[in-house]
């Protein structure tokens, strides 16, 4: 009983990690086999970047509940300062040998630099807020952008690009493997955060700000240590982007971008990580797929799904209409008509998972909780009682 | 350029408050404001509110709409500054602080129109009311890493809310949604969580607001409840002058700012200053 109460735990909290290890796994054993393409393995890289700054945002959109236009700025100022720390080391240093402490180093550069850039754009979260706090956090970005596209070709190469750094050997593979160590990593710290007394402090500032701070809980601590962490993880997406991309542009940075990615997170549900995850890799192939097939002056009209899904996303959360379709028709609604709920009371009991329970709306408590939220059961009457439902079996 | 210069002051100002000489005193009483008051440009909305409140009472604030009552809690918890006077909490003065740390010290409220953590469990309400106490201090580095005192910091506030939770009849509830309960639980639920702060004073806006007769005589028992089990000093703002004669020891009534009387229900409602505000000549 005990062990299956451990299992139930481990595949509710650990899932995630598992199955991100299983495609890394698969990817090792697929580039050995098979000669593998560049462009899948490209497609790999780039779907690794992605996941890390989708999860790293939904952390700003989905959790603190503030809009953020500017990650891909964040995203910029690790990939230009982890990639010239890198260029530096190398060309100076004859550091040739040991690349991988190279990549270390750029790597903490990267994400310490962005970091700074989260805490000072943290800091007009305090004072601002929703559309106003979007449109300087665009600002950031556009401005990070500027200034790289305007910087010497000795500093930061200007509008040429800044030559970026590079493995020696079977350098797409080893880049692969190390985003999903990475991807690995920020699930750890920023689940692990969401999951803490922490996380509960932040969602509390989403649900009602003012309530919170009546209730104790330092705001302004709160607000700046999120943006904080999640540009963090932007700088290190960036560094990690800035040794698979040749030379780094600064136009790859712009508004677009950072628009990709709050799809990316809007797409995946506000405040699932799960969710953020896979939608990223969808995105990302399907972006890859559009660029081969629309070429030339159609090339614009890739920009035009993204605003296309966003829309279509908010009619269909929101529209009255398609609420009966929602509740039937949702991705928890298969799983548990998929895994049919056994009788037993241990199961039932006390505050182990319930995978037949069907919360009307999918809440980010679910990532984070170590009790389930009962909105409505299988039999479809509200307010459920486990207890009461475990006694009368 | 000079602008600038005086929107950076006002930020500094706002964010890194100058050290203020707060004074503290030996005092009997558990709140002591002296001629608290604020005004907003001309209008004077709050003054000379002078309150003293005993430990272990319950004490009401009364008058007609826009009297300031809820002002006055805005005042005591610190969303306002206010303009004069200053108050005293268990003889600790506790002007211009910030809403958090007047919190910390031990001033706790409800709030007139309900202001839970919806998308939130019931448990896990009250547990960020247990957020910044002493004994659940646990850094972010040691939940990042799942180091064994998150562990134990996270079940015993577990535990302490489901302790809370019972007190209140919510324990059944804990898991649903916040935005779930009906009303009068929702009510509780909000004390439950301001109690979790482990305050001195507890400040309850309006909390019978909405209710039937029922639900209001299970409150009536609730708060006398909270005053014997927790050895709690109560303020509290309530219209039903039933709701108020009933429960306060003492009474404060309030109109265009100014205390109109002060003394038992009894005594303060039958003031014929009172009678003109409420019901005119």
């Amino acid at each position: 009983m005990k062990a299956k109460k451990i299992f139930k735990k481990i595949t509710k909290h650990y899932l995630n990690y598992a199955v991100i290890a299983a495609v890394m796994l698969v990817f090792i054993i697929l580039a050995y086999a098979t000669p593998m393409k560049a462009s899948t393995s490209l497609l790999f890289q780039k779907i690794t970047v992605a996941v890390i700054m989708a999860v790293s945002l939904s952390l700003v959109v989905g959790f603190l509940g503030e809009l953020s236009l500017g990650h891909a700025g964040f995203m910029s100022i690790g990939a230009y300062l982890g990639g010239k720390v890198a260029l530096v080391l190398t060309e100076n240093g004859n550091l040739e040998a040991s690349n991988i402490l190279v990549f270390i180093i750029a790597l903490i550069v990267g994400a310490l630099c962005a970091a700074l850039c989260g805490f000072i754009v943290g800091f007009s979260a305090l004072r601002l807020r929703g559309d106003y706090l979007a449109i300087v956090t665009l600002a950031f970005g556009e401005i990070v952008r500027v200034i790289f596209t305007n910087s010497s070709a000795e500093s930061f190469g200007g509008a040429l690009g800044l030559k970026s750094p590079s493995f020696k050997t079977k350098e797409m593979f080893i880049l692969v493997i190390i985003g999903f160590l990475l991807i690995l990593l920020t699930l750890f710290v920023i689940q692990n955060l969401l999951r803490s007394k922490t996380g509960r402090a932040i969602t509390a500032i989403r649900d009602n700000e003012i309530a919170a701070r009546a209730t104790g809980i330092d705001v302004t601590k709160h607000k700046l240590m999120v943006f904080v962490i999640s540009a963090a993880f932007a700088g290190i997406a960036g560094v990690l982007f800035s040794y698979a991309n040749k030379p780094i542009k600064a136009d790859t940075f712009d508004y677009n971008y950072s628009i990709e990615i709050l799809v990316m997170v809007v797409l995946g549900g506000m405040g699932s990580i799960n969710g953020s995850i896979i939608s990223a890799t969808l995105i990302t192939i399907l972006n890859d797929k559009l660029t081969v097939y629309l070429t030339g002056d159609n090339a614009v009209f890739k920009d035009l799904f993204y605003a296309l899904i966003l829309i279509l996303l908010v009619i269909y959360n929101n529209a009255p209409a398609l609420k009966g379709f929602r509740e039937k028709y949702n991705l928890r609604a298969l799983i548990n008509k998929i895994r049919k709920p056994k009788n037993d009371p241990s199961e039932i009991r006390g505050d182990a998972a319930r995978w037949d329970v069907v919360p009307t709306k999918i809440e980010m408590d679910e990532v984070l909780s170590t009790d389930i939220i009962i909105e409505k059961n299988d039999r479809g009457d509200d307010s459920a009682n486990i207890r009461e439902r475990g006694g009368t079996k | 350029m000079a602008k600038v210069i005086d929107g950076i002051k006002a930020f500094a100002k706002k964010h890194f408050p100058k050290k203020v000489n707060r004074i503290t005193k030996e005092s009997d009483f558990v709140l002591e404001t002296e001629n608290l008051g604020i005004s907003f440009g001309g209008l004077k909305a709050v003054q000379n509110v002078n309150l003293k409140i005993k430990k272990n009472e319950i004490y009401g604030l009364v008058g007609p709409n826009g009297a300031g009552k809820t002002t006055v809690f805005n005042l005591l918890t610190g969303v306002y500054q206010p303009t004069e006077g200053t108050f005293f909490l268990c003889g600790e003065e506790l002007r211009s602080l910030k809403q958090e740390k007047i919190n910390h010290k031990g001033i706790a409220r409800t709030f007139q129109n309900i202001r839970l953590f919806n998308n939130m469990s019931v448990v896990r309400n009250v547990m960020v009311g247990l957020h910044s106490q002493d004994e659940y201090k646990c850094t972010v580095i040691e939940s990042v890493l799942r180091l064994p005192r998150h562990h134990k910091v996270e079940k015993a506030m577990r535990e302490r809310a489901k302790e809370l939770l019972d007190i209140f009849g919510l324990k059944e509830e804990r898991n649903n949604l916040a935005c779930n309960l009906p009303y009068g639980k929702q009510r509780k639920l909000e004390i439950a969580r301001a109690l979790a702060t482990n305050p001195k004073l507890l400040l309850l806006d309006e909390p019978a607001a909405g209710m039937n007769p029922n639900e209001t005589e299970d409150l009536m028992n609730t708060i006398k409840l909270i005053r014997d089990k927790f050895d709690m000093t109560i303020l509290l703002i309530e219209h039903d002058l039933k709701f108020v004669s009933g429960l306060c020891d003492r009474i404060t009534v309030l109109n265009f700012g100014t205390v109109l009387a002060e003394g038992t229900a009894q005594e303060a409602l039958n003031d014929p200053e009172v009678v003109k505000a409420y019901i005119g000549n």
